[in-house]
């Protein structure tokens, strides 16, 4: 364009530095995450000789694999500014549809292909509400997590349906000393780290999560992109409702009951903002580390469930409360 | 209040304020006195520091150095309630109003009467608000929300509270932005009864001819120090321009005539029930076409609807030669529209995130041709912009929401540059933007046409639509009511086919 030759600026415009690189890293919410990760070890260690013995934190985090897994494509939900509370329920319910056709005699292949396509058509159903018809996702899927439970006891009964010997045990097949699960939980958090910080896709769910009436404008297929996260933790949700099916040789109906506060808090200690375009994988990732060390260092020390929830809560509203604040305070 | 005897204390005296962004200094011990009674411009480029200062009398930020006098007594103002106690209000650049509450419940917002459990006086609330949007001449239904108010609108309610509040110290920054030229004239009407009753103003503009109009007093910022404060008489025009860029303004000249070509962009009949109807116009290839009108008429609309944001209910639209429907800015994009609309806050920038993300967020093929962003593409793309339209920064990594005002405008204008469109619509494009630049835009926009683009300008102020445009259309109420060529148009024939009664002897 021909307008490149206006003046350029008066040294004195472009004088300011950036802020330094250590108050950066120090007001990134991962930070803070990192640091209760060290903590949490480093008590657990205190407790239990347990915690400096890598593979029972491995085996440790198999339990909680499936749930981490979710939470890092919910992660980018998050961010994009809506919110899933339904994949638990999913979960159950793939899984479900997945067993109930395997034990009526579908190949098991095939019937883990109809357990997938079950998950995406969940998705799907979510995405049909909140994008097709403007409907808030908190409300809608809190009715999805209802509907999609339900089926699943409708199809299993309260009885756990059985799944073929050879099937059971992804958590024990290891891949270098590491559970399968858990490479993949790593794997994929590589992978989707750098599509939300390296591409054109990710960037975009930053810029619809924090101003969606101007992600439009700048010509941005806002519908598009959420329906694909839609679709993506829908799928994601059935992959994680078949390895937990593996993983624990059963299905019942309340397979990964209440999970969805767990994927929602891995998300939250990881400094994702819950009103979007904030967060990270990275966070999500080092978040899910610190839930398994906490829960693990509880069961160690032997505190009762229920006081085991009322640290999980209050951990939940500490990280809700230390994101928005220092969110606030990098705004000013 | 105001005691005649005390005439020559200052209401507010500020002395050595500094203030340090994350230890960038963007102000420097600034001295200024406020005299009771006085109308007090603040002038200065975009990011001189304004409302910086602005927002620290009014309690939003605190100095990083300085005190305050109110009254010959120091002050501490750690909020905007506690400067709101002082009777100090603050009329925000952007305006920042409660979108889903109605314009009543704006306007007695923080009044905070009554105990938190007595009933809400709902008729009185009512009522009251009515009394103030009266007085300011305007027509806004009270009891709808703010949300789908214009900006004009939005910002006459702001105006109203800031009246509501009985304070001595009312603060305007930018109030006349988006207003049109009778708001404007019924606002410096309030603000000169509200001196007269010893009050003190501090108003802030870009427009000069406002300020010379208005105030007894100017002070001159740049890049974070007061130049001067002088009696508005005694400086000229070419004066306070030298003092706020530290050198002569460069005259905007009219180009010669730029060849122009085809149509580029062709309405017919288009039309949007309740917002526009019939509306048949062309743009040609190097030809700047004026849309004019008062605010309100549907400008803003007909660009939305062209541009696929509302689309319209009906009519034709040709671009380049091709019939189009657009339905989404996506695919206006792709036909070659760019589109800077008149509310940057909520239609343009990404608060939060860098600037260089929200300069290149259109161009996502140019920076990432693979779907992977190349960085040193993405920086040196921005790094252009901002060079090219002089955008004042600490870092591209910066969020957006910490620069002026002024240069969110020019990151946003940077943004649709970079798409290369061939038909341009910008939509109040020089709001907020400092004389300097806006010269300096004024070539870029005639540039920009004399290389083959189209461009549709909608302005409310009338010497840029004169200045610029090879034809100037003019709406009013959702009708076109003029296609006036450069030649013919004068700011007199404008306005009379923008005041709606004239409509029916012009259709
Ligand atoms: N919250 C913030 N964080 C960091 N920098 C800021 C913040 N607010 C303002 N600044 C910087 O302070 C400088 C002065 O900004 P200010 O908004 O006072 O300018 P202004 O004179 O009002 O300009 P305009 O005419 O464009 O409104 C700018 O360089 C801006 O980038
Ligand atoms: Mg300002």
């Amino acid at each position: 364009m021909s307008a490149s030759e206006m003046p350029s600026a008066p040294s004195s415009q472009d004088a300011a530095p950036p802020r330094p690189t250590w108050q950066v890293v120090l007001v990134r919410p991962e930070t803070m995450t990192f640091l209760l990760l060290i903590a949490g070890v480093f008590a657990g260690s205190q407790l239990s000789p347990f915690f400096l013995d890598v593979a029972y934190i491995l085996r440790s985090f198999t339990l909680y694999s499936e749930f981490a897994i979710v939470a890092l494509v919910l992660t980018m939900v998050i961010i994009a500014g809506e919110i899933d509370l339904s994949p638990a329920a999913n979960m159950a319910l793939s899984a479900c549809i997945f067993a109930w056709m395997q034990q009526a005699g579908v190949p098991i292949p095939l019937a883990i292909g109809i357990g997938l396509l079950s998950g995406l058509a969940m998705g799907a159903l979510n995405a049909i509400f909140v994008i097709g018809l403007q409907l808030p996702s908190i409300i809608v899927t809190i009715g999805t997590l209802t509907l999609y439970r339900g089926l699943a006891q409708v199809i299993a009964g309260d009885k756990s349906i059985r799944v073929p010997e050879w099937f059971i045990g992804i958590d024990k097949v290891m891949i270098g000393g590491i559970p399968l699960p858990v490479v993949a939980f790593i794997l994929l958090a590589i992978v989707l780290g750098f599509v939300l910080s390296g591409t054109i896709f990710g960037r975009q769910i930053y810029q619809i999560g924090t101003n969606e009436v101007a992600a439009r404008h700048a010509g941005i297929r806002t519908a598009r992109i959420k329906t694909g996260l839609f679709l993506g933790i829908g799928l994601v949700a059935a992959i994680a409702g078949i390895v937990t099916a593996s993983r624990l040789g059963s299905v019942r109906y309340d397979l990964g009951l209440g999970g969805e506060l767990q994927m929602v808090l891995m998300a939250m200690l990881g400094g994702t903002y819950i009103f979007g375009g904030r967060g990270t994988i990275l966070g999500t990732f080092l978040a899910a580390w610190l839930l398994v060390i906490v829960s693990t260092g509880m069961i160690v020390a032997n505190v009762l469930p229920a006081v085991q929830l009322v640290v999980l809560g209050v951990l939940l509203i500490v990280s809700i409360v230390a994101t928005n604040f220092i969110y606030s305070r990098t705004q000013r | 209040m105001t005691d005649p005897t005390n005439k020559a204390e200052p209401l507010l005296s500020a002395r050595g304020i500094s203030k340090s962004f994350a230890g960038v200094e963007v102000l420097r011990d600034v001295d200024l006195d406020l005299m009771p009674g006085e109308i007090h411009a603040l002038l200065g480029e975009n990011g001189a520091g304004k409302s910086t200062f602005a927002k620290i009398v009014a309690g939003v930020h605190r100095p990083t150095r300085g005190t305050l006098r109110l009254n010959a007594e120091t002050v501490d103002i750690p909020s905007p309630l506690a400067a709101q106690r002082l009777g100090i209000t603050l009329i925000h650049q952007e305006p920042i109003s409660f979108p889903d509450l109605s314009v009543a419940e704006n306007l007695v917002l923080g009044r905070g009467s009554g105990s938190p459990l007595s009933r809400v006086p709902w008729a009185e609330i009512i009522g009251d608000a009515r009394r103030l949007i009266d007085l300011l001449g305007v027509r806004i239904d009270v009891t709808r929300p703010m949300r789908g108010l214009s900006i004009a609108d939005q910002q006459m309610v702001e105006i109203a509270r800031a009246l509501a509040s009985d304070s001595r110290l009312i603060i305007m920054d930018e109030p006349t932005a988006p207003l049109t030229p009778k708001e404007v004239e019924t606002l410096f009407g309030i603000a000169r009864r509200l001196r007269d009753e010893g009050r003190t103003i501090i108003f802030i503009s870009h427009r000069l001819e406002e300020v010379r109009a208005l105030c007894d007093r100017v002070t001159i910022f740049r890049d974070g120090s007061k130049i001067a404060t002088e009696d508005i008489g005694n400086l000229t025009d070419a004066d306070i321009i030298r003092l706020m860029i530290g050198r002569p303004l460069k005259e905007y000249m009219h180009r010669g005539k730029s060849h122009i070509g085809e149509v580029a962009l062709k309405v017919e009949a288009l039309s949007l029930p309740g917002y526009f109807e019939n509306i048949s116009f062309e743009v040609r290839k190097g030809e700047i076409v004026g849309l004019g009108g008062l605010v309100g008429a549907g400008r803003t609309d007909v660009a939305r609807a062209l541009f696929g944001v509302a689309p319209a209910a009906s009519g034709i639209v040709w671009v380049n030669g091709k019939v189009v429907h657009i339905t989404d800015p996506s695919q206006a994009i792709r036909e070659g529209l760019a589109f800077v609309p008149e509310d940057r806050a909520v239609a343009g920038i990404f608060r939060t995130l860098s600037v260089e993300q929200n300069i290149t967020a259109a161009v996502p093929r140019q920076i990432a041709p693979s779907g992977i962003i190349r960085r040193t593409i993405e920086k040196a793309m921005a790094h252009d912009s901002v060079r090219r339209l002089r955008i004042r920064l600490a870092s591209l990594r910066q969020p957006i929401g910490e620069l002026s005002g002024g240069n969110q405008q020019k990151a946003i204008l940077a943004r649709w540059l970079l798409t290369d469109p061939s038909v341009l619509i910008l939509d109040e494009p020089t709001r907020g933007i400092d004389i300097g630049v806006k010269a300096e835009f004024y070539d870029m926009i005639g540039e920009l046409a004399a290389a083959g683009r189209a461009i549709l300008l909608i302005s409310s102020e009338l010497p840029e639509l004169l200045a610029l445009c090879d034809r100037v259309l003019v709406m009013s109420e959702g009708h076109l009511t003029a296609d006036i060529p450069r030649a013919d148009a004068t700011q007199e024939r404008i306005m009379s086919a923008a005041v709606p009664q004239f409509r029916e002897a012009a259709a």
